[in-house]
């Protein structure tokens, strides 16, 4: 395998007495659709917020495309190139759905905030063409996700599907190498599901990687390329879908011990 | 309900800009020839006002910072005007009379600017330490720089006297644009224009560019980015926005206006003193906008007016109107406004939760 565009090595997290991430490491490859699996309150959510800057880590290295970086900042790990949805939906519920995308192009675009202060009161041509071409990209994404006839909404006003894909949408503006996905089914029906399938192995023949959290197997084992399965904040296993599907340590994380395997009473 | 009028067309765009500006130039007239002097001083306080909520709707509207310590910046504004056009510092600092020996007489268009400046600093002054604090808590805190400034100014005159104390400075200059000087009466193509309503022309003026200004930062990327926060902070971050340095700007450009403000105050007044700066003042801006529509311009700047307008109305009303009932005065008309105040702010918040006139629902494109 080549570099890897994301590694993380010797993570670890505790909150209070909990330690809910040791010593976790990753590698994801360029273009793969990766997954991390688990059972709840194994630590994958953590884990994403460690990794992009919200939460800090005890220690750990991170390294996104060969290059080191400290998540201590979220806003400059979102410019280095990793950006993420979140479990509970987290949109700008009041904004339109085509503003929600544009705040997601904002970190593509150069200039002080005074300089963006001084050129839009007076409403320099160098800004205007700036904000023309936000919106000209925010509504293309609009349309790769299939969102832009709500556009000029508030993006509550979304089904909770859609929402799902705006968050999507808001993400892949901040233009990154690696979209990183905390459940992104969760909730949705059948038919969702199946476009969901669908945008995220467009987004991936894009040429962006996806690191996905997801609790749907059959979403797992369709998409995955690789799946690293964490339990107790503990990497347990790692490899192709099959392999996982077969791992002892994995079923014994979801299913308990085999009662043969228990030391006699 | 109010329907929305498209305004596309630059004839359509040009012709209701100069009816609204027609009538802004008649409406002090009528005012004077209804309720004299007076009157025309309330609609320059309620420019003032406009400004004072459209600089505070940038923290609360906008970026959705609670902020009960507003007042702050429009006193800081108020005294650096009061400072450098008044003889204060010459007459108690010796080397500033050295420096100046025909004394301080700063001009409006150096003034407002500084007094914008010193304003921002403030407004970051007070930002930075307060970047984590969300919703009750900042409430606390801002309202706590609030009373800080103003106690501030109450002592700062020992032991060097800077602010004069609670006597407050006085013989403040009049504001003098080119060679006109605002507190005498201008006599042009026969009519006789008065200083309130030449101070009128100017607040209206200011206040209106500062609504332009303010409409402008909030369909830009930095508008955009407050709202972002003002949503989901959390969200915002992960999506690139550094918060911190947008908090800030919310802060130094809302108290910019603040600072504003308090310097044209300053000059139409000719004397500040720290009285004029209490939390009342701070919440009762904090009303304007949040009675006006939060975080849409048109709304905060009809609650400003109208929360301005409405106690010099009630004033000149109570009284003669229970003289007329009642044949005496039963309630004094301060007392009656608080109780209105109270009153409307209940009603408001029952039937029109976001405000008398809310953004609308939906954008059109």
């Amino acid at each position: 395998m080549t570099t890897p565009i994301l590694r993380l090595t010797g993570v670890s997290k505790h909150f209070g007495g909990v330690q809910a991430l040791s010593d976790v490491s990753l590698a994801v490859g360029q273009g793969q659709i990766y997954g991390l699996i688990g059972p709840n309150g194994a630590g994958k959510t953590t884990l994403f917020n460690v990794l992009t800057g919200l939460i800090s880590a005890d220690q750990g290295d991170f390294e996104i495309d060969g290059v080191p970086y400290q998540p201590q900042a979220p806003h400059k790990v979102a410019q280095a190139g990793i950006a993420r949805t979140f479990q509970n939906i987290r949109l700008f519920s009041d904004m339109t759905v085509l503003d929600n995308v544009c705040v997601g192009r904002h970190v593509r675009m150069n200039g002080s905030l005074l300089r963006i202060a001084i050129g839009a009161v007076l409403q320099l041509p160098s800004m205007q063409r700036e904000e023309a071409q936000i919106r000209a990209s925010a509504q293309a994404l609009l349309e790769r996700v299939g969102l832009a006839q709500f556009a000029h909404q508030p993006a509550r006003s979304l089904s909770y599907g859609d929402q799902r894909r705006l968050e999507i949408a808001r993400a892949l503006a901040t233009e990154p190498k690696v979209l990183a996905l905390d459940e992104p089914a969760a909730g949705m029906n059948a038919t969702e599901k199946l476009a969901l399938r669908a945008l995220i192995e467009n987004i991936r023949s894009e040429g962006t990687t996806v690191l996905l959290i997801e609790h749907d197997v059959k979403l797992i084992m369709g998409l995955c390329d690789q799946v690293t399965v964490l339990d107790g904040g503990k990497h347990i296993a790692q490899g192709s879908p099959q392999e996982i599907q077969t791992d002892p340590a994995v079923i014994e994380a979801y299913l308990g011990r085999h009662r043969k395997a228990r030391a006699p009473a | 309900m109010l329907k929305r009028v498209k305004v596309d067309s630059p004839i359509t765009r040009a012709s209701a800009l100069a009816l609204m500006g027609l009538v802004l130039l008649v409406l002090p007239l009528l005012a004077d020839a209804l309720g004299g002097h007076a009157a025309v001083r309330a609609l320059c306080y309620a420019a003032l006002y406009v400004m004072l909520a459209l600089g505070l709707n940038i923290v609360v509207g906008f970026a959705g910072l609670l902020d009960l310590g507003f007042v702050a910046f429009y006193a800081v504004g108020a005294y650096a005007y009061a400072l450098l056009a008044s003889p204060h510092l010459v007459t108690h600092f010796a080397w500033i009379a050295q420096a100046f020996p025909d004394g301080l007489h700063t001009s409006l268009w150096l003034a407002l600017p500084l007094g914008a400046a010193v304003a921002a600093l403030f407004g970051v002054l007070l930002g930075a330490p307060v970047l984590k604090l969300r919703g009750d808590y900042l409430a606390i805190v801002t309202l706590g720089f609030g009373e800080i400034i103003r106690i501030f100014m109450n002592n700062l005159n020992a032991p060097i006297n800077i602010t004069n104390g609670p006597q407050g400075i006085n013989l403040i200059e009049p504001a003098r644009i080119g060679g006109l000087d605002l507190s005498q009466p201008l006599v042009w193509l026969g009519f006789t224009f008065s200083s309130v309503y030449l101070y009128y022309v100017l607040f209206v003026c200011l206040a209106v560019i500062s609504g332009f200004i303010c409409w402008r930062l909030q369909h830009s990327r930095l508008g955009r980015s407050w709202m972002a926060i003002r949503e989901d902070e959390v969200a915002a971050q992960a999506m690139g926005v550094p918060t911190r340095n947008v908090k800030l700007s919310a802060f130094a450009l809302g108290a910019m206006f603040g600072g504003v403000s308090g310097a044209l105050f300053a000059s139409f007044q000719g004397f500040v003193s720290p009285d004029s700066f209490s939390l009342m003042e701070s919440i009762v801006i904090l009303a304007m906008v949040v009675l006006g529509g939060l975080g849409h311009i048109p709304g905060v700047i009809l609650g400003a007016i109208l929360l301005a307008l409405f106690p010099e109305v009630l004033r000149h009303t109570v009284v003669p109107v229970q003289m007329a009932v009642f044949g005496q005065v039963l309630v004094d008309a301060e007392v009656l406004r608080m109780l209105l105040y109270g009153l409307a702010m209940v009603l408001i918040m029952l039937y029109r939760p976001r405000g008398l006139w809310p953004a609308p629902e939906q954008v059109s494109p």
